[in-house]
């Protein structure tokens, strides 16, 4: 189910007066489509994941869903960058979380998130409590919980962004096994130029604050991609372009004043 | 093993050897006469005493006194107090509409308001009872609060994402998150509840072991007096470790959240 941004706008009031997080943000996800954002750090790409996760309400502008009447969000899973599992709760019960929300009995939900904390290589630890995983553990266990609630779309806000590079690239791979056999749409964020050109099918590239998209760009990579395999000429060169967007968007962050360009 | 280690391992020793070592110095100067033992009796004559009053006197009646008053003040003060502290954490609207009097009424000396607790509900067993729920209520308020206020906003996300109804949050997130500070509520609205019944009891109680400290003073036992405060020493000893077990039980999770 894809669904389309229309105008999003967010202003935040702080004790300085407001501050524009984000400002006309346009763009689609259509059926099946993996779409990276990538800007400078506090240009409000977890803002825009918090809008489509209804988490948060727009100050202007509208998001449509496809097949779904107006005001009404698909099921949707969001998996944070950290504390996005209870430190209170066992693998199982985080991994279940959402099921136990939903009135699932005991035995079924238990069954279906076991065989998700086994997807993702955890089955050793699932009476185990956060504090006793690493992080990388305890990221895999907040990927486990979106799956398992069987979102409509999948909304990822840095799930690796704390991992070691070699974590990272397993994880990753595992990721893309994942929805390679679920094809849902996913938004997914992260600051690594690298990683949004292997995963996406789009990368949305923005400013930095007020957040807009500047330049949308469509990867023209192969499915089944090799992870590994990161110095086609291609990537290399769809990556100098990303990134000489981002250098100028990062210069100016540093000079404290953002020209609209 | 490291130096470090070995240091660690022996820090439960150390306790003991602190309190052996205090007890025989005051043993030594009160059996030399060097402070009176009139006044001072040698530890060892107070826990005769003690164990004198535990097996032929009314120790265990006054004990328990004491006690029941102290826990049924602490549970009539403290779950209101849980329960406020609980919405004050949550809504940022309720605490802006409270704080204010709380911040008025915790720093009042409660035991100053038993005069007019006994104006109201006279001077019976409900007056004494009460003022201990109104010392008990604040500490209770206050960690009930600052738990849920501690528990980070993504929790509060993560449960809304997954489609949680306010009920399931406060369930999932909100008790959970903030048990191991209102445990932490549970061992001062204890400590406070124990000494607010002392003082009630010196006051105007006819049993309990402040009314046995009286007595005491006012007969001039002074070995008895002595056992009576080691007896309310060894209530605190014992909160102390019913709060412990209680977070072992309840939150193994929060390892660093040991009060």
């Amino acid at each position: 189910m894809g669904f389309r941004c229309k105008n999003l706008g967010v202003t935040y009031k702080t004790q300085n007066g407001e501050l524009e997080a984000l400002e006309d943000v346009s763009f689609s996800v259509s059926d099946h489509e993996f779409v990276c954002l990538v800007g400078p750090s506090g240009c409000g790409k977890s803002t825009i994941l918090k809008l489509v996760a209804g988490l948060l309400d727009p100050t202007t502008g509208t998001i449509e869903f496809d097949s779904k009447p107006a005001g009404d969000r698909p099921r949707n899973a969001m998996v944070f960058q950290e504390h996005g599992v209870f430190p209170w709760m066992n693998v199982l019960d985080n991994v279940a979380f959402g099921l136990a929300i939903r009135g699932v009995p005991k035995a079924e939900r238990n069954a279906i998130a076991s065989r998700f904390i086994d997807r993702v290589g955890l089955s050793h630890f699932i009476d185990s409590h956060p504090h006793e995983l690493s992080v990388g553990m305890r990221q895999r266990v907040s990927i486990a919980r979106a799956f398992v609630n069987d979102p409509e779309i999948l909304l990822m806000d840095e799930p690796f962004g704390s991992l070691d590079a070699m974590t990272k690239l397993v994880m990753t791979e595992e990721l893309m096994g994942i929805w390679s056999r679920q094809r849902k749409q996913v938004l997914y964020v992260t600051h690594d130029i690298e990683e949004a050109i292997m995963l996406g099918d789009r990368v949305l590239v923005m400013t930095g604050r007020p957040g807009r998209i500047r330049e949308e760009i469509e990867i023209p990579l192969a499915r089944p991609r090799d992870l590994r395999d990161r110095d086609k000429s291609e990537i290399v060169k769809i990556k100098e372009h990303v990134w000489g967007i981002l250098e100028e968007e990062v210069r100016a962050g540093l000079r404290g004043q953002h020209e609209p360009s | 093993m490291s130096r470090r280690k070995i240091a660690e391992k022996m820090i439960p020793f150390i306790p003991p050897i602190i309190l052996i070592a205090t007890l025989s110095f005051l043993e030594t100067i009160t059996r030399m006469e060097i402070l009176p033992s009139l006044f001072f009796p040698p530890p060892t004559a107070v826990m005769a005493t003690l164990y004198n009053m535990t097996t032929e006197g009314a120790l265990l009646d006054h004990l328990s006194a004491t006690v029941i008053r102290l826990l049924t003040g602490f549970l009539l003060g403290g779950i209101p107090g849980m329960i406020l502290g609980m919405m004050m954490g949550w809504s940022t609207a309720i605490r802006r509409i409270l704080d204010p009097f709380v911040a008025a009424l915790h720093p009042v000396p409660k035991i100053s308001s038993l005069p007019i607790i006994m104006i109201i509900f006279g001077i019976g067993f409900v007056s004494r009872t009460i003022v201990v729920a109104v010392a008990s209520f604040f500490p209770m308020l206050i960690n009930t609060m600052a738990g849920v206020r501690q528990i980070h906003p993504i929790y509060f996300d993560v449960a809304r994402n997954c489609g949680a109804s306010r009920l399931q949050v406060l369930r999932h997130v909100v008790l959970p998150g903030s048990t191991p500070f209102i445990l932490a509520g549970v061992r001062l609205g204890l400590n406070v509840s124990l000494s607010i019944s002392l003082a009630v009891e010196l006051l105007l109680a006819d049993k309990g072991i402040g009314t046995l400290i009286w007595m005491a003073w006012q007969t001039m036992r002074i070995e008895e007096l002595y056992a009576t405060i080691v007896t309310a020493a060894l209530v605190g000893i014992s909160i102390r470790i019913f709060v412990q077990l209680l977070l072992n039980r309840c939150v193994p999770w929060a390892t660093k959240a040991r009060t």
